[in-house]
């Protein structure tokens, strides 16, 4: 069981990750069932603070709580108090007086969700859902119980499996929080970009790096193709999206290349034909659907743990 | 008249010292008796008044943060004499008519001589010199010229401002900050910005700077002065310069000798500062650089911010540490109990040579009749818990909150009279016994 704030996936030990894993997985059982919602949260109320948009997660999260039957309010920064110039004190502040339970933060600040949770602005329990560059610590998780799912459902946790990150590895908080959680469960994890989106100092962490994706795909059972920010190109991060697209995306002919069990995950959302081609993302191979319906579930588990709710057989 | 007993100097002497107008009338031999209403400097070491070259005041325009007045509170409570504020103020400090208003708000003060540094350029816009002669010729006789803040990035531009102080011998203090590759940087590139994803602020945009400044003083023979050096790599630039006989001048700040970028782990802005907190590395070598005189001399950059600058999102807060009153037990923790200073090279790098540097005629001078008092007791066995509520400065954001630091300062003279009394500083909190 976790408690506290979920800020970073380096917070949670290997087997408090799996236990969330497991409970993720009973919970998906219950809602794949006629009635998808349980009762454990009544009377909580959930906080969706996004101050990026991001309709996926939200919803994802939105869905989650509700299925717990928590009350959501979402706040976005869109046309809010925080667009005429409110502080995240502030913010934070308002929503501890309407009674929040958990903050549910996405931030374009690196720290954001950690600020919040250090300091006195708000009593709520605090879950990232994406700070800056920094971590995004709910998508590693679904990333790691769709692997389980995959392949691994039997074991007790995904030792062996051979996971390849693709493409902007130096602003992605989807890697950073991967990297953490899948290589504490026992992946070994291989990152794959061009010089420019790797960060310094790299050469320290639990990964092996490449620059060529060619090279390395036909070893690997995942395969996690990174979103490329078109903006990076006007940064000169690589010369044109055609170029980048040739020598670091999925396309037919690396897919063809991937072991017979491999996977193929992404994020989202996708830019289809530019890091991955419209026939990889719909391959048999390609998992990324399954992705975002297990986000659910985990996202369920982890306000369940951290809102400390009735146990889930009181529920039947 | 004021006396001093049983004053230790630096060179370890124990001293009488009489105090007449502005002036150090007598220096004798220890009687070691303490006259009846002489101040009392048993135990106690009494060294020139501090000189900072790098200040930032904030008045005209952020008096919310800092003023003349309560800066000069601040720096007399942190054993300093000579203040220089910096031109970041709005204003811009980059007309004579600006440097003069602050001239004559520290004048009224009367805590330590507040010298205005000038804007290299107008606006600190980096495009177009500021009035640079007006300001020197002005009533505060400007001397030092920074866009601090900013880098002077355009090499014509800094050639041209090098060149065209020499007619009054000025000097250009740069803010060594290679723009295009500090784009949205936050702090030190290396393992912590990579791991914690903060935009990475790497030690080659000041080192590049550093390296073609040197270059530009040498070609057109003037001088340079560096600012908040924070990098091994620049303590080796301006170690090769000196070597060569060019005319560079650097500074560390008391942050930058003693706290690395570790500290951003928790993303508390209170460690946000321009140029970034730097690796241990880095560290030990502002530390050796300061010793062995490549680095010159110790500067604060005491950059007071309100409140809500400093207690929201790192991103959203604004870059800078307090310094005034911190500055000289950062110092003697770092340097002093490491040995790799003595109190007399001390005095050197906090007083005698910034003195030198900036042409302040009435600082750093060495503890003799006929020197104008500008003085400060320390008791160096002494120590003190930082207590942000309790700087004099007008803003909190202090990093060394809740540290205990070496040395309490107990009395500061300035031009033969006591700002400091008994750790009291004159005029504050309504207290008029001076």
């Amino acid at each position: 069981m976790i408690t506290g704030h979920l800020l970073s996936a380096a917070d949670l030990s290997k087997d408090e990750a799996l236990n969330l894993l497991a409970t993720a997985k009973e919970l998906a059982a219950i809602t794949d069932g006629p009635n998808k919602k349980l009762p454990t949260l009544r009377g909580k109320t959930v906080v969706n603070l996004f101050f990026e948009d991001s309709t996926r997660t939200r919803i994802s999260f939105e869905t989650a709580a509700k299925r717990l039957s928590a009350d959501v309010i979402n706040f976005s920064a869109k046309g809010s108090s925080v667009s005429k110039g409110e502080s995240l004190k502030d913010t934070a502040q308002t929503l501890q007086a309407m009674g929040a339970d958990a903050v549910v933060i996405r931030h374009g600040s690196s720290g954001a969700a950690k600020r919040l949770a250090d300091t006195q602005w708000i009593q709520a329990a605090v879950i990232n859902a994406g700070d800056g560059t920094h971590e995004h610590p709910t998508q590693a998780l679904l990333d790691a119980f769709t692997i389980k799912q995959h392949l691994r459902a039997k074991e007790s946790d995904l030792s062996g499996v051979k996971v390849l990150i693709v493409g902007d590895i130096l602003h992605s908080r989807v890697a950073r929080s991967n990297i953490l959680l899948l290589s504490k469960l026992g992946a070994e994890i291989v990152l794959v970009a061009p010089p420019t989106l790797l960060p310094v100092g790299i050469d320290k962490w639990p990964v092996k790096i490449s620059y060529d994706l060619d090279s390395e795909i036909g070893e690997c059972d995942v395969v996690m193709m990174l979103r490329i920010q078109l903006e990076r190109m006007a940064d000169s991060f690589f010369p044109t999206e055609r170029e980048y697209s040739r020598r670091y995306g999925l396309n037919s002919a690396r897919l063809a290349k991937l072991k017979k069990n491999s996977i193929v995950m992404h994020p989202g959302p996708m830019n289809r034909g530019l890091e991955i081609s419209a026939d990889s993302a719909d391959d048999l191979k390609s998992v990324i659907v399954d992705q975002v319906k297990n986000g659910v579930a985990v996202r369920m588990a982890v306000l369940y743990e951290l809102l400390g709710g009735a146990p889930i057989g009181d529920s039947k | 008249m004021i006396n001093i007993s049983n004053a230790k100097l630096a060179d370890g002497s124990v001293v009488d010292v009489e105090i007449d107008n502005d002036l150090i009338s007598k220096v004798t031999k220890s009687s070691g008796t303490v006259s009846n209403g002489s101040i009392d400097a048993t135990g106690q070491i009494l060294l020139p008044g501090l000189v900072d070259l790098h200040t930032h005041l904030r008045e005209p325009g952020r008096e919310d943060a800092e003023t003349v007045l309560t800066g000069s509170y601040a720096a007399a409570a942190g054993g300093y004499t000579a203040i220089s504020s910096m031109a970041n103020t709005y204003p811009v400090a980059d007309t004579a008519g600006v440097v003069e208003q602050i001239y004559r708000l520290g004048k009224d003060a009367g805590l330590c001589d507040v010298n205005p540094i000038g804007a290299v350029t107008k606006g600190l816009s980096g495009e177009q010199l500021a009035e640079l002669g007006a300001m020197a010729d002005s009533i505060a006789r400007v001397r030092i010229f920074s866009d601090d803040g900013k880098c002077v990035s355009d090499p014509l531009i800094m050639r041209r401002a090098l060149e065209y102080v020499k007619t009054f011998n000025g000097i250009i203090a740069q803010h060594a900050q290679e723009p295009r590759l500090t784009i949205n940087a936050q702090m030190n590139e290396g393992s912590v910005s990579s791991r914690i994803g903060l935009p990475g602020w790497p030690a080659i945009a000041e080192e590049s700077i550093i390296a073609r400044d040197i270059l530009l003083a040498e070609h057109v023979q003037s001088r340079l002065h560096i600012c908040h050096l924070t990098t091994a790599g620049g303590v080796e630039l301006v170690r090769w310069a000196k070597k060569r006989g060019i005319n560079v001048t650097a500074e560390v700040t008391p942050h930058h000798l003693l706290l690395t970028d570790e500290l951003v782990e928790n993303y508390d802005p209170i460690y946000k500062v321009n140029p970034p907190l730097r690796t241990e590395k880095d560290v030990m070598a502002l530390r050796e650089g300061l010793a062995e005189g490549v680095i010159d001399i110790v500067a604060t950059d005491h950059a007071p911010h309100p409140e809500e600058d400093k207690d929201c999102e790192w991103q959203a807060a604004a870059f800078g540490m307090v310094g005034l009153e911190t500055s000289l037990s950062v110092v003697i923790k770092t340097m002093i109990e490491s040995k790799m200073l003595d109190w007399s090279q001390l005095v050197d790098r906090m007083s005698i040579r910034p003195a030198q540097i900036a042409g302040y005629k009435t600082q750093g001078q060495s503890i003799q009749a006929g020197s104008v008092a500008n003085l400060l007791l320390l008791d160096p066995s002494a120590s003190w818990q930082v207590d942000r509520s309790k700087l004099k400065s007008k803003s909190r954001n202090t990093p060394f909150h809740g540290m205990t630091l070496p040395g309490v300062i107990s009395h500061v003279i300035y031009n033969g009279k006591q700002t400091v009394i008994a750790g009291r500083v004159l005029n504050m909190d309504g207290d008029k016994n001076g």
